[in-house]
């Protein structure tokens, strides 16, 4: 059904159609909304049980305990309250439990900052969960059932990337699927080996060195072979609904000589520009990274092979150079492409047409590596 | 695709004595059979007291706690040699 609402009361939506088991939030900036409807679906009945908890180390924790239980779980955090996670995400991917979180993008501090940029994901992204970005809601809705799917087909948890307030708190049209669609699609989660009094067992307990480093090797291997059941999943729900999901979203970059790159709701603003351009006639392109991780390497190879590629970042890794960027000049070395780094747009300094023109322009000539020197905010400059 | 679990009782499948450094070694000739240093032991690996210590060599760390509390001082921590 298309609903015209705002993002995180849809994504809510989207949660429980998949029937969850246990949710646990700590309500932060900007998920705040998505965890007031948690909340209003569990006093529907609609989710069994909802812990309060005092924070967001204590949130996933607690879902570790009941992803080993046997539960399907969800929760929503973003900014300072993923990096408070940052420890128990590891213990989660390590455990193999497939928890899904949507995480609503926001910058981290110091200084304060609630607006968006995708610092808390990325600095996520070595901790072993699945990362799919979202360009707009109804990609975030869809990915949701998606996220459990592949979760519990290859027992990893997945960060389902939302920028915050940008589609948090965007009101727009979302086809929403009803919850007989979802159970036709996500099969009942059934975790192999559940903790169970009549048959114990410890997870995430002790392991020598004997031991440890082959626990981490099935972890890597299981990531690359989750990006064939991301692309199962993508293709299983484009039949149910006609929106087909893959590793990466290329537009118009088959025959395009400059593409640009990024993560999340700045690509709907690059493809704006790219129609832009090629009415006048120019070669440009747009690729989205859903998928983060497992960073799909091939695919990105195969599709930015000899072309002018710019990386937007807007996320940093202080002291080296834009974290994205490094992986995509990786992808393509050797494969006579031109990767130029354009990093900038942090904290809520938005990364518009007008700057997308000029990063397009400067594709042109050699690879660069510069700030996207975005304005401040015109209220700020008042001041 | 493995899930790192353990059953009960299976931490002893967990041999520790490779993290030694030192090994004690026990002059039987001195030992006066106190029990001080079984009773001491972390590991619980010393064998009985009032017998000469028998040290469980998998599971001894190389702590020094026997060779320190000793009051005859027979316990004497000899180097291992690792390749």
């Amino acid at each position: 059904m298309i609903k015209t609402v705002e993002g995180a009361r849809v994504l809510a939506e989207a949660a429980v159609a998949c029937r969850l088991d246990v949710v646990a939030c700590y309500p932060i900036t900007p998920t705040t909304h998505l965890t007031e409807e948690l909340n209003q679906f569990y006093a529907d009945g609609r989710i069994p049980e909802y812990l309060t908890v005092e924070a967001e180390f204590s949130a996933i924790s607690a879902l570790i305990g009941a992803s080993a239980a046997g539960a399907r779980t969800f929760t929503t955090t973003g900014g300072q309250g993923l990096l408070y996670m940052h420890e128990p995400l590891f213990s989660a991917a390590g455990m193999r439990l497939p928890i899904v979180m949507l995480v609503g993008n926001r910058a981290v501090s110091s200084p304060l900052n609630i607006w968006n940029d995708e610092q808390d994901t990325i600095s996520q992204r070595d901790t072993g969960w699945i990362q799919i970005y979202c360009r707009n809601n109804q990609e975030a809705v869809d990915s949701i059932p998606q996220a459990f799917y592949v979760a519990e087909k290859i027992l990893l948890p997945v960060m389902v990337c939302v920028d915050g307030h940008y589609l948090t708190h965007a009101v727009e049209q979302v086809d929403v699927p009803d919850e007989k669609l979802v159970q036709g699609f996500l099969p009942p989660y059934k975790y192999p080996l559940k903790l169970d009094p009549q048959n114990p067992v410890s997870l995430g307990v002790y392991a020598n060195p004997t031991h440890y480093q082959t626990f981490r090797e099935d972890v890597v291997a299981d990531m690359e072979a989750a990006k064939e059941i991301l692309v199962e999943a993508g293709k299983k729900w484009g039949k149910l609904t006609g929106r087909e999901y893959g590793l990466i979203n290329a537009y118009k970059v088959k025959d395009a000589d400059r593409v640009l790159l990024s993560v999340g709701s700045v690509m709907d603003n690059v493809v704006m520009v790219v129609d832009e351009l090629r009415e006048k006639g120019e070669k440009v392109g747009a690729l989205h990274l859903r998928v983060l991780r497992p960073f799909p390497r091939e695919e990105i190879a195969k599709a930015l092979e000899g072309k002018k590629v710019g990386v937007i970042d807007r996320d940093l890794s202080i002291g080296a150079q834009a974290p994205i960027y490094l992986e995509i000049a990786e992808a393509l070395n050797g494969k006579g492409a031109q990767v130029s780094s354009f990093y900038g747009g942090l904290g809520g300094r938005g990364v518009k047409r007008v700057h997308i023109r000029e990063l397009f322009e400067k594709l042109r000539k050699g690879p660069v590596k510069q700030w996207i020197t975005t304005e401040p905010p015109k209220a700020a400059m008042k001041g | 695709m493995i899930i790192p679990h353990a059953k009960p009782g299976t931490s002893v499948q967990n041999i520790t004595g490779e993290w030694k450094a030192y090994m004690p070694v026990v002059n039987g000739d001195k030992c006066i059979k106190c029990g001080i240093c079984q009773n001491f032991c972390p590991e619980g690996i010393m064998g009985e007291v009032k017998r000469i210590p028998e040290i469980d060599y998998e599971y001894c760390k190389g702590c020094s706690v026997c060779a320190n509390e000793c009051p005859v001082k027979c316990i004497e921590m000899r180097r291992v040699e690792q390749d």
